[in-house]
């Protein structure tokens, strides 16, 4: 293959030059590593202002009155705006993802600390940060709401006294799975084992914080919001809906995005408030939260307090998983998940195991909180639920004195049992999960660390090996079952054929670091055998894609990936006409050999995919009934979600005498089916990897009993940093996935939702000799110690 | 007030105030966006650049503070259209994801390299853990330097240098 016009190219290797699947280096790396990329803050307009927040400091207190005059008064300012202003305008609240209303800027009340109060426009960054010290806010504090377990209590002040007839802080019930059966087949179980888990409140915190420059043209009415969306389509159909703008005059642009996480699926009252902005002022609004805003105010994850419950035999068969939840959904539901769902995927929590029953019940409450819920890679609450369940396994290894790794594989869902359906309804599409722990197994010499564990122990010395086997549900998903805010969580793609047989293809999705421009291009590349570099691939521009949900939940591939995949054979497909003309042979009597059709049995005589896009837009007949050009649409609806799976395990030190852990390997299989970018698939686990680290041993955002958040800063909420990491050691194995049309499952969250649990079991199990069988996260020094000293507090 | 500095090679006088950070003079007065700023905190390291070599992070400097010096961005690595071997090698070793973190990961890496031009792996991580990437999980931005500091050793003319 000879790539010529990439300057680039030449420091590739032909090895990363693969047509269709393998390592190839990212196409979107040369402007990334020139500092070229085009983050939102990089967005510069002629006139353009700037745009600040002002915060509540109180989580619970309500507005008195707010005097903006001081600020108003400075030179610099353009404009002042309140909530009173917003709501003159039916613009002071806004949808969430869930189905409730959140505040753009607060008008009776505030219900959680740093919640939006009033925002101010300036001509430069730092005048309007000076103009917020100006503005006078006259709060009357009521008491918060911060201890989920007292939410419900009857004389628990009430937070959302906006929603008609609230008398309390519920939220929503939720169950799945079958109760009776699960109390039968804990009735007969020789060994029960409960366990109070806590998942505490984390944060994505993605390098980049959120913000958008909003520009409204005057005299067109047309809206151009530059965005840090995961979701381009899906915040454009909600503004439209929201702000009653004219769909076909929004055009959303999510450039380069500095990470997301899920952080940045949600759309966020600064967004609301630039747009506002800039159709007041007539002039470009830019906002760029801080680190604290974007820590304390936008999507949290997890804050979950779990009592999981196991059922199993005295020789280890499991019988049943037993679940209660108290879900804490600060002041607003703000959850990105399918309608559907509202516990997200939380119901995968049977794991990799073949079980007799399962059962959840859940309550989920509002509380002095910000909003949020599911980010942070958590696959829609899968983290949630493989961590309870690769907890409560281990604590039953522990009452039966039993391997953790022989116990998970005696109950692994066999590879004969595929397509399995859970207890609690999901249809495992396709696994083979023995060969993937023995593999991790096997990488990280197993047998003999339990031997050196046994040596160390009876030297006081503390070593840990920590299992988790996972099992995802990703790639949201079927329309007859999943929408967010009504629109269904199908994807399009469209891919254009040039004369010269190079491509552009068009994406619904939006990469913030995963690659989409590398990925996607190669799955065209396998399908129609021309070259990856000959394609571009377009995405995160709403004007220039075709509608889809966006990259969340591990779906880019699973959902876009199809279509993209689909797509081009669609394009071959009518390739394969224009062949039969250009042959002179029948359709039936050609032969794809991978970039070129070919007479079956004749070699001499072939079109190649190249040969065929001039014909299609060249001169001459073609085909009867066949039109010129070369191109196809589509919109992929996912017969069934997606179940990649991996094989984690993690080995940690911990100093007796400081209590520090010390993670010093983790391997870590993974099964995403077919593997498009074996590089991109290694990346997108070290990095999941990283996270749980991360929130095992260090991240938590805690309040005090004030609503003051405890974690606002880098220096508060403490992310691994390379010195906390060890070198990942990763493997693979691969079982398609029989519904993909390339067998592709699906990675970027897997390391997320399976590495917390093998950390936390590490430290677990380095802890026996002190008798313990649980602790929550963060592990931190001091939460160690009193573990040790018999003294563990859960964190919430 | 008025200040002078070095950036990339070029010398720049403009009129700011006195509480400029270094990083949004870099950003916002000279328009070189690769320079990022990702915290208030002093802890991210995202808007790190060289000062006469050494790096520093940008949102930490008054642009006060670096009149008369030498600073070196992101946007001066690559000399006369060819790249750095730190971005090279960041390429080739998959060091970077979304990229928001990489150009203060690349100058670090090539202050530790101009110093100790064959760092262990620990050096590595030592010279980079004053920063946050939320996407890598670094081994692969330790292999990234190890690639540069192999290439360079093999062909030991000094590309790009100080500027
Ligand atoms: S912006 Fe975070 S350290 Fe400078
Ligand atoms: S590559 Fe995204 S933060 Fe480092």
């Amino acid at each position: 293959m000879t790539v010529t016009d990439n300057p680039v190219a030449s420091f590739h290797d032909n090895d990363q030059h693969p047509v269709g699947f393998g390592r190839m280096l990212r196409k979107e790396d040369p402007r990334l590593i020139r500092g070229k990329g085009n983050f939102v803050d990089d967005v510069q307009l002629p006139g353009m202002l700037h745009l600040a927040i002002l915060r509540s400091p109180y989580a619970h207190a309500k507005i008195l009155g707010i005097d903006v005059s001081a600020a108003q008064a400075h030179p610099n300012v353009v404009a002042v705006i309140t909530g009173a202003d917003l709501a003159e305008q039916g613009l002071a609240w806004m949808p969430t993802l869930s189905n409730d209303v959140q505040a753009v800027l607060a008008t009776d009340k505030v219900r959680f600390q740093h919640q939006e109060v009033a925002f101010v426009v300036a001509e430069d960054r730092y005048s309007a940060r000076d103009a917020l010290e100006l503005i006078v806010v006259d709060y009357e504090p009521i008491d918060p709401v911060m201890d989920v377990r007292k939410a419900l209590e009857p004389d628990a002040p009430v937070i959302r006294d906006d929603l008609d007839g609230k008398t309390d802080n519920h939220c929503f019930d939720w169950e799945t799975g079958d109760a009776a059966a699960t109390d039968a087949a804990f009735a007969k179980a020789d060994v029960v084992v409960t366990e109070d888990i806590v998942y505490p409140r984390v944060h994505p915190a993605p390098m980049e914080t959120c913000g958008a420059v909003a520009n409204v043209d005057q005299i067109s009415g047309q809206l151009t919001l530059w965005c840090t969306s995961q979701a381009p389509h899906a915040h454009r159909t909600v503004y439209a809906l929201v702000a009653g703008l004219p769909e076909h005059k929004i055009r959303v642009i999510a450039p380069d995005i500095g990470g997301g996480f899920g952080n940045k699926v949600p759309i966020y009252p600064g967004y609301v408030c630039a747009i506002v902005a800039s159709l007041v002022i007539g002039k470009p609004v830019k906002w760029m939260e801080d680190r604290t805003e974007n820590l304390v105010s936008t999507g949290f994850a997890r804050d979950y307090v779990m009592r999981g419950e196991i059922a199993a035999t005295s020789d280890g068969k499991i019988l049943a998983v037993r679940t209660n939840v108290l879900a804490d959904h600060g002041a607003f539901n703000g959850t990105a998940a399918p309608v559907k769902y509202p516990a997200g995927f939380f119901g995968v929590f049977t794991g990799s195991y073949d079980l007799e029953a399962a059962y959840c019940n859940m309550t989920a409450v509002y509380t002095n909180k910000a909003p949020g819920g599911v980010a942070y890679a958590c696959s829609f609450r899968i983290t949630e639920a493989v961590y309870l369940v690769e907890r409560i396994v281990d604590c039953l290894a522990h009452e039966l004195d039993m391997d953790p790794a022989e116990l998970r594989i005696k109950n692994f869902i066999q590879p004969d049992q595929f397509p399995y359906t859970t207890k609690t309804g999901w249809v495992y599409d396709s696994g083979n999960y023995e060969p993937a722990m023995r593999k991790a197994m096997d990488m990280i010499g197993y047998d003999e660390l339990r031997r050196e564990q046994a040596e160390k122990r009876e030297r006081g010395e503390l070593m840990g090996i920590g299992i988790a086997f996972f099992t995802e549900a990703v790639g949201a998903g079927p329309r007859k079952d999943m929408d967010i805010l009504g629109l269904g969580m199908a994807d399009g793609c469209e891919l254009r054929m040039h004369p010269t047989g190079k491509g552009v293809l068009r994406l619904s999705v939006k990469t913030q670091g995963q690659g989409h421009e590398t990925t996607f291009a190669q799955i065209v590349s396998e399908e129609l055998g021309i070259p990856p570099e000959d394609l571009e691939v377009v995405h995160g521009d709403t004007d220039n894609t075709p509608f889809g949900l966006g990259t969340y939940g591990s779906r880019s591939t699973p959902v876009s990936g199809a279509a993209a995949a689909l797509v081009a054979r669609k394009v071959r497909d009518k390739a394969q006409i224009i062949a039969s003309g250009m042959l002179e042979v029948s359709v039936a009597d050609l032969e794809w050999m991978k970039g070129s059709f070919q007479v079956k049995g004749d070699p001499e005589k072939s079109v190649t995919i190249q040969d065929i896009a001039m014909k299609a837009h060249g001169a001459g007949d073609l085909p009867e009934g066949v039109e010129g050009g070369l191109e196809a649409q589509i919109c992929y609806n996912p017969e069934n979600l997606t179940y990649p799976f991996g094989a984690y395990i993690c080995v940690v030190d911990i100093d007796p005498g400081t209590a520090h852990v010390t993670v010093r390997r983790f391997v870590a299989v993974d099964d995403c089916g077919t593997q498009i970018n074996p590089m991109i698939i290694e990346g997108q686990v070290h990095g999941g990897l990283t996270d749980g680290v991360g929130m095992a041993l260090m991240e938590i955002i805690e309040f005090d009993e004030l609503g003051n958040c405890l974690g606002g800063s880098f220096m508060d909420y403490l992310i691994p940093t390379a010195l906390e990491v060890p070198d990942w050691e990763t493997g693979h194995t691969v079982t398609p996935s029989p519904h993909h049309p390339i067998g592709a499952k699906g990675i970027g969250e897997s390391a997320t939702v399976g590495s917390p649990p093998a950390v936390v079991n590490a430290v677990i199990d380095a802890l026996k000799p002190f008798g313990v069988r649980h602790a929550d996260m963060p592990l931190t020094p001091s939460r160690v110690w009193e573990t040790m000293q018999g003294n563990h507090t859960p964190p919430i | 007030m008025q200040v002078t500095m070095t950036v990339n090679g070029e010398e720049v006088t403009k009129e700011i105030e006195g509480r400029l950070l270094l990083v949004h003079f870099i950003r916002d007065h000279l328009g070189l966006t690769g320079t990022h700023w990702g915290c208030d905190t002093s802890n991210c390291g995202t808007c790190v650049v060289l000062m006469d070599d050494e790096p520093v992070k940008s949102c930490t400097v008054l642009a006060a503070m670096a009149g008369g010096r030498q600073v070196r961005t992101v946007e001066g690595l690559e000399v006369d259209g060819v790249l750095d071997p730190v971005q090279e090698g960041f390429m080739q070793c998959h060091g970077l994801q979304c990229g928001f973190c990489t150009p203060g990961m690349m100058l670090t890496a090539r202050a530790l390299l101009d110093d100790n031009p064959d760092p262990t792996e620990h050096e590595i991580r030592e010279a980079i853990s004053g920063q946050i990437c939320r996407c890598t999980g670094y081994s692969t931005i330790v292999r990234s330097v190890q690639w540069a500091a192999n290439a360079e050793s093999e062909s030991p003319v000094t590309v790009g240098g100080a500027s």
